[in-house]
């Protein structure tokens, strides 16, 4: 049997040792490829039945994949047609993604003369990462606090 | 709607219960999978909810309140019963033949071009096709007769890797693209993790559980933390398989939600289809329904002892 693979310009795998439930894989798939540029508004999504015959896995959980997808305002249901692409995650442009992927080769280039493999790598990261966001959300905190107060004011 | 609604269904045969006291219901656009060991009542309950089989005890209905059996419940139930049933020694076509004139409704075109797709040569004795292709033709004739409801007895289990995801594959599509519910029986219970959205565990005779997948594996985890504490934990939950070693314990149970709280010392884990699966098959006294937590204080379960 032949099958139409159709006009999504991408096309879904799962992980079985992920852990990850499918619809999820899905979901995730699909925001990554928005993040990537792979996927761009009014770009169609693989068709439900599409999907059902390569991965051999229930047609109503890649509905619950594209449903959350379109409660998260990415995507949208076309009666008859399929789904599509509706909004974008890529804030960046291509070029200013190439730059930032270059600034970064030179952090893991200086980290790895510093001595660090991968693992510690991606530690050091996660930790900065985190910081970063954590002390932005402090602040986000406290400018809102002292909005509430000059509203009571 | 349900496609199946059994209240204390069972069948005897002599003396044993083939099965016993089994209610339960299966929602209309699943996929539900029967599984449970030799002999624990699938094909039982299969043959009984196409008619084959007539129940000792209780009822059943198919097909939002259809009476089981009658012809028009069987116009839209298509049956392959164990072990993909060809008659060796007639042709493809000669099957196709015989398939159509014995149904009031069979698709003869869409038959004929599933086959020729599929590289079956019609003029082949159906012996003689690969066990794959045999299985390929049974779901076939079952599909041409454009079912509601589709029951499958054990359909992968003589089938290789590769001829397995080609069946499943043909029942993923179907499903989407007629919203045919089908109920199928396997051991392999891998195999099911990505395809089932609805679950009937039975065990010697008996309904173990049965609920929608996603449900199971929100309401269940692994509790584990120090042995010593486990009998005590364990009476004040709905426990339905304790593993222990020296030290460490595992308590399977069902909770309300996966955000209770735990005990200090203990951690929770998500559990998968097959493990959920497996623990109520070996916990012999696991209920389907389990009492709520703070009844059964003063006695552990028995799956606990």
């Amino acid at each position: 049997m032949t099958i139409d693979k159709g006009s999504s310009p991408i096309e879904f795998r799962l992980d079985p040792s992920s852990g990850v439930p499918t619809y999820l894989q899905l979901v995730q798939q699909v925001e990554h490829a928005l993040r990537l540029g792979y996927l761009e508004p009014g770009d169609q999504l693989p068709k439900v039945r599409d999907v059902v015959a390569n991965l051999t896995i229930n047609p109503n959980t890649v509905l619950k994949a594209y449903k959350e997808l379109e409660t998260k305002g990415l995507a949208s249901g076309r009666p008859g047609q399929g789904t599509f692409v509706t909004a974008t995650l890529n804030q960046v442009t291509l070029p200013e993604l190439s730059g930032l992927r270059r600034s970064m080769l030179g952090w893991l280039g200086s980290a790895d003369e510093a001595g660090l493999d991968e693992d510690g790598m991606v530690a050091l990261f996660t930790s900065v990462l985190r910081d970063f966001f954590k002390r932005r959300e402090g602040a986000a905190h406290a400018s809102a606090k002292d909005s509430e107060a000059e509203g009571v004011a | 709607m349900n496609v199946i609604e059994t209240s204390g269904l069972g069948k005897r045969y002599g003396k044993a219960w083939a099965l016993h006291d089994c209610t339960l219901t299966v929602p209309e656009g699943c996929l539900a999978a029967l599984v449970g060991p030799n002999g624990s009542g699938k094909s039982t309950l299969m043959n009984m909810a196409v008619g084959l089989t007539l129940p000792t005890e209780g009822t059943a209905t198919v097909l939002d309140g259809q009476v089981i059996g009658t012809p028009v419940a069987l116009d839209d139930i298509a049956f392959m019963a164990q072990d993909a049933p060809v008659y060796k020694n007639m042709s493809v076509a000669d099957m196709l033949h015989l398939t159509r004139n014995l149904n009031r409704r069979f698709d003869g075109p869409f038959a004929r071009a599933r086959l020729t797709d599929l590289g079956i040569p019609l003029k082949k004795k159906s012996g003689k096709l690969s066990g794959g292709q045999q299985a390929q033709v049974a779901l076939t004739l079952a599909l041409a007769r454009r079912p509601r409801l589709l029951i499958l007895d054990e359909p992968l289990s003589a089938l290789d890797p590769l001829a397995r995801q080609d069946f499943m594959a043909t029942v993923m599509t179907t499903m989407a693209d007629e919203g045919t519910s089908v109920l199928l029986s396997s051991h392999a219970l891998a195999d099911l993790e990505r395809v089932a959205d609805y679950l009937i565990v039975l065990g010697g005779g008996q309904l173990r559980i049965a609920g929608e997948v996603e449900d199971l594996l929100a309401t269940h985890r692994v509790l584990t933390g120090p042995a010593a504490q486990a009998d005590r934990y364990a009476s004040q939950l709905s426990v339905v398989q304790v593993k222990r070693a020296a030290a460490q314990a595992h308590l399977l149970v069902r909770t309300s939600g996966t955000d209770d709280p735990v005990l200090p010392g203990w951690e929770a884990h998500p559990v998968s289809l097959e493990e959920l699966t497996l623990a109520y098959l070996r916990a012999p006294q696991a209920e389907a329904d389990p009492k709520p937590a703070n009844t059964n204080h003063s006695e552990p379960t028995e799956a606990a002892r």
